[in-house]
């Protein structure tokens, strides 16, 4: 039987980056050239299997645009396992934001917290304003994943969630749950209460006895 | 912020998150500003520096206490009764999935100079101090009573009308003992007085139903708390309005609720800009509350004040078998007063504080000129503290339904120790905006992959 973990991956980025791309390219394969700035983003998950079959399943959290007039609740990052800070190689003000970001979180989130900078749109390398060297030594210094993306072609995508899920603390047990309320130690026996269970409403056929 | 709204909702407090989250849902363009650069308003959770800087603004916090982000102390002491109205909003709308919940380990209730836990199970009940063996005998038959009661089957009624008899009248045909009624009456059913002993009986027995359905739900106690604090319910509801469509302002200074000749509600003003909306909901602290009204409409009445201490303690507090969160009820007649005093505990278990530090508020309704001293049974059960924030909130109801001028104002946080007199100010609020009552529909999960 395959290992399965759970983690929770935070996108964070200046508007129009191309966070929402990003997601939807790694969960449907998709790209949409004129994508409409994020209000209403879903709540995707996406799983990815690494060579040990062992199965890394991200539930993907996106800004809602609440990032916007700088209203972005503590409760986003926090408890993420992991972070991608996304900035587009063509405008160099959006690493600057990217690194706001990265302190932001370095102050508020979890100090475990696996963060991965990205640079996007490198089909656009012709506008390149942001070069590899300048942001590969910013990541190094500041301990952070670094990659390069393409939302559009797709290149690197897949890359940099698969270098993500392996860098993740695959330690602990085998997580059973499925679905959505949010991870804190993957997999760890969760002494929470689950409120989804036993209300009345919906009541599942395995409804376990908490007491 | 040239765009017009369906509705522009001040204050991020839970009140004001689950109207704008619910309103989204319904497809109302909603704008929400709070005054404050974080969420929760009233009912948030701050962490150490924004506690101190409330509380003590000359003060840092001190370093022994650890780190900042370890902290969400809450203002307003609640817990989430598990079978309880707020428990329903959270599953229908799915916020559940942004929020963890830990259960509360133990409830306590104060008896004659000493506290002793309400038992959670039949071995717990039968040694229970609470009552002797007598007495035991007929709560147990009280409690059968309530658990059988049919509407529709005169047998299970014993000759009693829950509708037009009173509690007093139920207490006595079951010989309880005036011990017994605080017990019931404050520590499950859950009164902050006694005037409920006079009127009819059914909304004890169903606070009772309540309770004791709450207490089977996941043992132990009734009550849920959400994981790194109260704050995360107005930021989960928050976000579920921002998945819809809401937007988002906080550190917004709002200026001036701008009316027409007529009174009614045109827009928001913030500096000079004007945000227009067909629609506003407030907390009372946006409609004049605590302010000279200079000129200006009367919209928000004192309705009574609440004190509350905010206590650091660096131990579990005394009697509670080490338990890493309570709750303890003073029945108001065990220290002459008129309204209970209640504590609330919360500790790392829950995220809210470093380890081996635990937070305990204590809570009443004032009804002296010297509110601190009310509380002072309370601060005794606690053993030392090692810092205390005490504050008095007037608690602000709106003079007016908002019907005629389209300006709906929320109420203050209550004494009470749950939600839901929160539910409630939210379903009344809603149907004055929406003109009808609402109806809790299973949110649309968007499939997943
Ligand atoms: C002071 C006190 C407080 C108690 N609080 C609780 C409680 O909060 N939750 C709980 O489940 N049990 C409570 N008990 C319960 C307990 O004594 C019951 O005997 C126990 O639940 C066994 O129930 P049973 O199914 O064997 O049926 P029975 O003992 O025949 O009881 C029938 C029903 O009445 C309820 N009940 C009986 N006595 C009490 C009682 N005193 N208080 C509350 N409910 C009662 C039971 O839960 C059960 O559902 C309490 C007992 C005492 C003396
Ligand atoms: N050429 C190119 N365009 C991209 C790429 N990724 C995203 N875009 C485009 O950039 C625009 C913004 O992309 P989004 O994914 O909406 O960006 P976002 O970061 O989610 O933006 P907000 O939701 O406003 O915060 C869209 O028009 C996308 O089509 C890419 O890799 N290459
Ligand atoms: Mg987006």
């Amino acid at each position: 039987m395959s290992k399965q973990f759970q983690f929770k991956l935070v996108l964070l980025g200046e508007s129009a980056v191309g966070k929402s791309s990003l997601v939807l390219r790694f969960v449907k394969d998709q790209f949409d050239d004129y994508r409409e700035s994020t209000i209403g983003a879903a709540f995707l998950t996406q799983t990815v299997t690494l060579e040990d079959q062992t199965m890394v399943k991200f539930e993907i959290w996106d800004t809602a645009g609440q990032e916007r007039y700088k209203s972005l609740a503590p409760m986003y990052y926090r408890n993420a396992n992991c972070a991608v800070v996304v900035y587009d190689i063509t405008q160099s003000a959006s690493l600057e934001k990217a690194r706001t970001w990265i302190r932001e979180l370095q102050r508020q989130a979890d100090p475990s917290i696996i963060i991965a900078l990205c640079g996007n749109k490198t089909d656009l390398s012709a506008r390149r304003q942001v070069t590899q060297e300048e942001a590969k030594k910013y990541a190094e210094e500041e301990g952070l994943m670094w990659g390069e993306t393409s939302a559009k072609s797709g290149e690197g995508v897949s890359d940099i969630f698969t270098a993500i899920a392996k860098k993740l603390p695959l330690t602990a047990a085998p997580s059973s749950r499925a679905g959505g309320a949010r991870g804190g130690a993957p997999g760890a026996a969760r002494a929470g209460v689950d409120l989804n269970k036993q209300s009345g409403a919906q009541g599942g056929p395995n409804e376990a006895c908490n007491c | 912020m040239d765009e017009e709204y369906d509705v522009v909702v001040l204050g991020t407090g839970l009140t004001e998150c689950i109207l704008s989250g619910l309103l989204s849902v319904e497809g109302k363009k909603v704008l929400h500003m709070d005054r404050n650069d974080y969420y929760g308003g009233e009912s948030a959770s701050l962490n150490l520096t924004q506690l101190y800087r409330k509380f003590r603004p000359d003060k840092a916090p001190p370093t022994e206490l650890g780190r900042d982000r370890d902290y969400a102390v809450d203002l307003v002491p609640k817990f989430i009764i598990a079978s309880g109205e707020l428990t329903k909003i959270l599953v229908h709308t799915d916020v559940t999935r942004y929020l963890e919940f830990k259960q509360i380990a133990g409830s306590f209730v104060y008896r004659d100079g000493k506290i002793s836990k309400v038992p959670s199970t039949e071995m717990e009940a039968v040694k229970s101090p609470l009552m002797g063996l007598f007495e035991k005998r007929r709560a147990k038959k009280f409690f059968e009573f309530l658990q059988g009661w049919k509407d529709e089957d005169p047998a299970t009624h014993q000759g009693l009308d829950l509708d037009r008899d009173s509690m007093k009248t139920v207490y006595e045909k079951f010989g309880l003992e005036p011990g017994t009624q605080d017990f019931i009456g404050h520590a499950m059913a859950l009164y902050l007085d006694d005037d409920y002993i006079s009127k009819p009986a059914r909304p004890t027995y169903q606070r009772i139903v309540l309770y004791t359905s709450s207490m089977a739900r996941y043992g132990k106690s009734p009550y849920i708390y959400p994981l790194y604090g109260l704050g995360e319910l107005p930021q989960s509801f928050a976000r579920l309005s921002a998945i819809y469509g809401g937007t988002y302002m906080l550190d917004k200074h709002i200026d001036e609720i701008v009316t027409d000749s007529d009174g009614k509600f045109v827009g928001v003003r913030s500096g000079n800009e004007t945000v227009k909306a067909k629609q506003v909901i407030g907390d009372p602290s946006y409609f004049g509350a605590g302010k000279e009204i200079e000129g200006g409409k009367l919209r928000v009445v004192e309705d009574g004040k609440v004190v509350r201490a905010i206590c650091i303690l660096k131990h579990p507090i005394p009697g509670t078998d080490d338990s890493d969160s309570v709750q303890i009820v003073i029945p108001q007649n065990q220290v002459n007063r008129r309204n209970d005093i209640y504590i609330a505990m919360v500790s790392s278990t829950h995220k809210v504080c470093a380890t081996d530090v635990y937070v305990a508020i204590v809570s009443t309704i004032v009804e002296t000129d010297r509110p601190e001293q009310e509380i002072a049974p309370g601060l005794q059960l606690l053993g030392p503290i090692y810092d205390k924030f005490v504050s008095v909130s007037p608690l602000y109801t709106p003079v007016s339904s908002g019907q005629a001028d389209n300006i709906f104002i929320t109420r203050s946080y209550d004494a009470t120790s749950h939600f839901e007199t929160v539910v409630e100010d939210v379903q009344d609020v809603w149907k004055r905006v929406v003109g009808k009552d609402l109806e809790l529909k299973k949110r649309e999960v968007e499939a997943e992959p």
